[in-house]
């Protein structure tokens, strides 16, 4: 049952109250690309690559509530190159070196990238920050070159597993996701844990050990389709 | 009426592995396709090193990590009308590029070099010298991708790139067709 309706991209989307812009399309087959967020997880919107237009203003879809009748943009040149260049810009503040990743195939940083058509070198300059692997705890490693400081094993850690392993430290540019103590060892995370398991690290950076390249090349998750493809085989037409 | 002549194309490896150009012979049966409208010039697969003439498309695989390399990247542009960045190391600097983020210190090549051939553990180097031959060119301070150092007109993303993304992107530029890939063929592994 549905409240109201509104529009993205010229189809009409049910909602109801209470409901973001993102889940409305979600529900309705629309996908709308996003990083920070995940089913399952508050919504968060820091990552801003689920930028939508809601009357011509650029909102966060996964935290923009829905609204009666109104138009919604998604899909169109403009909103796709700002979505690229933020997708870029996560490429060269981290080192993401795709070949050497175990997360490659299933990484949904590289899937977006894919999606959005990103093929070419850009201006920006690799920033190649040198950070330190946390491999103390005896079945998870942290490769925070990988982190793209999402938050989503931080909500997790907290909303799901009621634990708080995972925070955020510093502030601006310098704002990274930490744990809970000096190492991974000292917290009480477990790779039975939900913020370990493998859908909520959206890239390499949260590992479990001696899990690492069983999937062969091919029938990776994102080998066989487009990210999104799950959330648009759910439209009607 | 003047015959059609065949593409000219040049191939080079600079701070590569070789396998994009292993890439290049997944096409299979298809090379046969190819060689009827190209003929390679320079290239290792001719063994020559230098150009015989001007050529349609030059083909790089990997970055620049030394002098030579840069000096190479260079003459293809010069010598190249269309010149193609092929694999994730010509694009972005791929597996050489880890140098540059591991070594954080004030002179990071010559900690790297250290390592490798005087502090380093097990070592078995009598002289304990860093190799310092002049036949040997010198390491750039970075690995550069090949953006960095010279203009670079198309990307073929992949690690190594498909033979099928290969084949595609050639008959298409050769047709003059060429509009990007599509989104289902793109892979940076």
């Amino acid at each position: 049952m549905s409240d109201f309706s509104f529009m993205i991209d010229g189809v009409e989307i049910p909602a109801c109250e209470g409901q973001t812009i993102l889940e409305a399309a979600d529900a309705a087959g629309i996908y709308i690309p996003r990083l920070c967020d995940h089913e399952g997880l508050r919504h968060q919107g820091s990552c801003r690559v689920c930028t939508v237009k809601a009357n011509g203003r650029s909102v966060a879809a996964c935290t923009q509530p829905a609204a009666p009748d109104i138009l919604v943009e998604n899909e169109n040149a403009h909103i796709n190159k700002l979505r690229r260049d933020l997708v870029e810009m996560l490429f060269h503040e981290g080192n993401h070196l795709c070949p050497i990743c175990e997360a490659s195939g299933n990484c949904e940083l590289q899937a977006m990238a894919y999606r959005l058509d990103m093929t070419e070198p850009t201006q920006f300059p690799y920033l190649e920050p040198c950070r330190a692997l946390d491999a103390s705890h005896p079945d998870i490693a942290l490769d925070t070159n990988r982190c793209i400081s999402c938050g989503r094993c931080i909500r997790a850690s907290q909303d799901v597993d009621g634990k708080g392993v995972f925070g955020y430290v510093g502030r601006g540019i310098h704002r990274r996701v930490s744990v809970n103590g000096d190492t991974l060892a000292d917290t009480d995370a477990e790779v039975t844990d939900f913020a370990i398991s493998s859908e909520v690290c959206p890239v390499g950076c949260i590992i479990r050990k001696r899990e690492g390249f069983t999937t062969p090349i091919g029938e990776r998750e994102f080998d066989k389709a487009l990210i999104g493809h799950d959330i648009e085989e759910k439209r009607d037409d | 009426m003047t015959e059609l002549r065949k593409a000219r194309v040049a191939t080079a490896s600079l701070a590569g592995c070789f396998g994009c150009h292993m890439a290049i012979l997944d096409m299979d049966e298809r090379l046969i396709d190819l060689m009827s409208k190209v003929e390679i010039d320079r290239s290792p697969l001719t063994d020559f090193k230098q150009f015989t003439r001007r050529c349609d498309i030059g083909i790089i695989e990997g970055g620049c990590c030394n002098e030579e390399n840069v000096h190479v990247l260079q003459d293809f542009r010069r010598n190249c009308d269309v010149l193609i960045a092929l694999g994730q190391c010509a694009i972005m600097g791929g597996l050489p590029a880890m140098r540059n983020a591991i070594m954080h210190s004030d002179a990071p090549l010559r900690e790297c070099l250290e390592e490798a051939f005087i502090t380093g553990r097990n070592l078995t180097n009598a002289t304990h010298n860093i190799p310092n031959d002049p036949a040997l060119p010198l390491l750039l301070d970075e690995v550069y991708a090949c953006n960095e150092v010279v203009e670079i007109d198309h990307n073929i993303p992949g690690c190594a790139p498909s033979g099928d993304i290969i084949y595609d992107t050639l008959i298409k530029l050769l047709a003059g067709k060429f509009h990007g890939f599509e989104r289902e063929t793109i892979r940076f592994d």
